[in-house]
């Protein structure tokens, strides 16, 4: 287990609001000491544009901003650090993967595959483009645990029922935000390439980045997206990592300012990725600040942040079933080891807005309602769930409020 | 102070009107997109007078204590000032005060009610 209690002095937040039992990391986690002090650097002592200006703050602004670039590709495995944009979060990334290339190769009667667990983000632009072209959308189901229902008797993975030669792209999420559920994403994107060796393959990381070690060349997928906000890092910043031949054919989304090499009345010639997809003045502080958030979390380790989550989901786990048995169902895999720190949960007789509300009385903050996924809570045919989860700074000690609090709730409700 | 007072949990655990009518005159849904809460109105009304009226469905402890107090307030008024009742009626019954979020949750059965009467 971690020290929380030195970490949590890293987060200024808890100075202000010494009482906060703040369990809502996977809608946005809080941000260290650090990442505040790079964003007022920026903005106090080399406040410029990049990549334009012959004074020494904007070549100043400029290496920050570009050494995130690569900060990012060594966090995520990839070689090159130019395969790496940045967006606005990883909604704007999947949709510029739908935009850029989704409507240059998915044609009337092709396929595009994603699952049941999705977020809307990985959703909606993919049924969208599929209303709009006349593809057919093919959707993975999961199990009675909450798996993703991939595989045979013998435990192999099959996506003969969903994966055929016509399926253009398969956009699939590393780690659900309700379930916790972590897919067996290699192995999927292996299985995939057997049917059809030209299926690109779109993962959502939002949820696997902040908690745990991602390799894409050990994944072999196409595009993987994930926002600078749910890993300590400033809201409005995303990446979108994608393979340098598929980001040369991908059409830009927006054009503008930074992103042209030349421009005349009769042509344009665009710069080259990842330029190319980043027109318009960025978000400077909020890039140079998922820099300092990768560099913090690595300094804690990402291995020794990943085993502390293990270990307090297994005791909000156990804690939760021997305080309140079958009244209280978590919605996902019973395991702590195949999840992560997320745990939706459904409580007999409390509606989950009440449950948030006389936990936000005693300061414990958790998000509730159908965590843009309500594809899945249909599927679950379940109503509205509470959403519990943890991070880096969660103790036992906010496990033991958050039971005491629910007990507040039983008794106040039921 | 809490929201949940007394007079919000006892509406809650014991709703008053709690049900549907017979072959109602009127009948009306509101839906809560934030959590998919549903408030369903089933209505007798008899010369513009609203003579009974239940409500059924989902929802938290706030959209049902609201329904609950809505209808039993209501009955007998005139489907002219049904339409005029507005937030302030409902706060008043409620006796409490709403962040924005919550304000959705306590005026579901409004909102089902100006279906009604429209």
């Amino acid at each position: 287990m971690l020290n929380t209690k030195k970490i949590k002095q890293d987060f200024p937040i808890f100075r202000n609001l010494p009482d906060l039992v703040y369990l809502d990391s996977t809608a946005t986690s809080l941000k260290p000491q650090a990442v505040i002090n790079a964003i007022t650097d920026y903005y106090t002592k080399y406040t410029a544009n990049i990549h334009r200006g012959i004074y020494k703050i904007s070549e100043k602004a400029t290496e920050e901003y570009e050494e995130t670039r690569t900060t990012v590709a060594k966090y995520i495995g990839a070689d090159n650090q130019d395969e790496v944009i940045f967006t606005r979060s990883t909604t704007e990334a999947i949709n510029l993967v739908a935009y850029g290339l989704g409507r240059q190769i998915i044609n009337k009667g092709d396929e595009v595959a994603i699952t049941i667990m999705e977020h809307h983000s990985n959703f909606v632009p993919w049924q969208q483009l599929a209303f709009e072209v006349g593809a057919d959308l093919k959707i993975i189901d999961i199990d009675n645990e909450g798996k993703l229902d991939v595989r045979d008797k013998k435990g192999k993975i099959d996506l003969e029922r969903i994966v055929s030669r016509r399926t253009k792209i398969l956009a699939l999420t590393y780690v659900s935000n309700v379930l916790g559920v972590i897919n067996p994403v290699k192995e999927i994107v292996g299985a995939a390439r057997k049917i059809n060796p030209d299926i690109i393959v779109v993962v959502d990381a939002a949820q696997a980045a902040p908690h745990m070690k991602i390799d894409v060349k050990d994944l072999d997928c196409d595009f993987l997206a994930f926002s600078s906000h749910k890993m300590c890092g400033p809201t409005g910043t995303g990446v979108l990592w994608g393979r340098m031949p598929l980001l040369k054919q991908m059409f830009p989304f927006n054009y503008g300012g930074d992103m042209i090499e030349e421009v005349y009345i009769d042509k344009t010639v665009f710069r080259e990725p990842p330029y190319k997809f980043e027109a318009g003045t960025p978000h400077i502080a909020g890039v140079i600040g998922l820099k300092v958030a990768i560099n913090y979390l690595q300094s804690v380790g990402l291995d020794a942040i990943h085993d502390h989550e293990q270990a307090i989901t297994k005791y909000a786990m156990e804690q939760l079933r021997d305080s309140f048995g079958d009244r209280l169902t978590i919605i996902g895999p019973q395991n702590y080891q195949d999840r992560i720190g997320v745990l939706a949960f459904t409580f007999k007789g409390c509606h989950p807005h009440d449950v948030a509300h006389i936990l936000d009385e005693t300061n414990i903050a958790i998000r509730v309602g159908f965590h843009c996924a309500m594809p899945l809570h249909e599927r679950l045919g379940t109503h509205a769930t509470s959403r519990a989860s943890f991070y880096l700074y969660n103790s036992e000690q906010d496990v033991d409020q958050f039971i005491t609090a629910l007990m507040r709730v039983q008794k106040l409700l039921t | 102070m809490s929201i949940y007072q007394e007079i919000i949990l006892d509406h809650y655990k014991h709703p008053k009107n709690f049900g549907e009518i017979d072959k109602p005159s009127k009948s009306s849904r509101a839906i809560n997109t934030v959590c998919g809460d549903k408030i369903f109105l089933t209505a007798e009304i008899k010369d513009n007078k609203l003579i009974n009226i239940k409500f059924s469905g989902t929802g938290c402890a706030i959209a049902v204590a609201s329904a609950s107090l809505l209808t039993e307030n209501i009955k007998g008024m005139t489907v002219a000032d049904l339409r005029k009742l507005d937030q302030s009626f409902i706060l008043k019954l409620l006796h409490i005060e709403l962040t924005p979020n919550r304000l959705k949750c306590a005026l579901l059965p409004l909102e089902a009610l100006h279906k009604l009467t429209t």
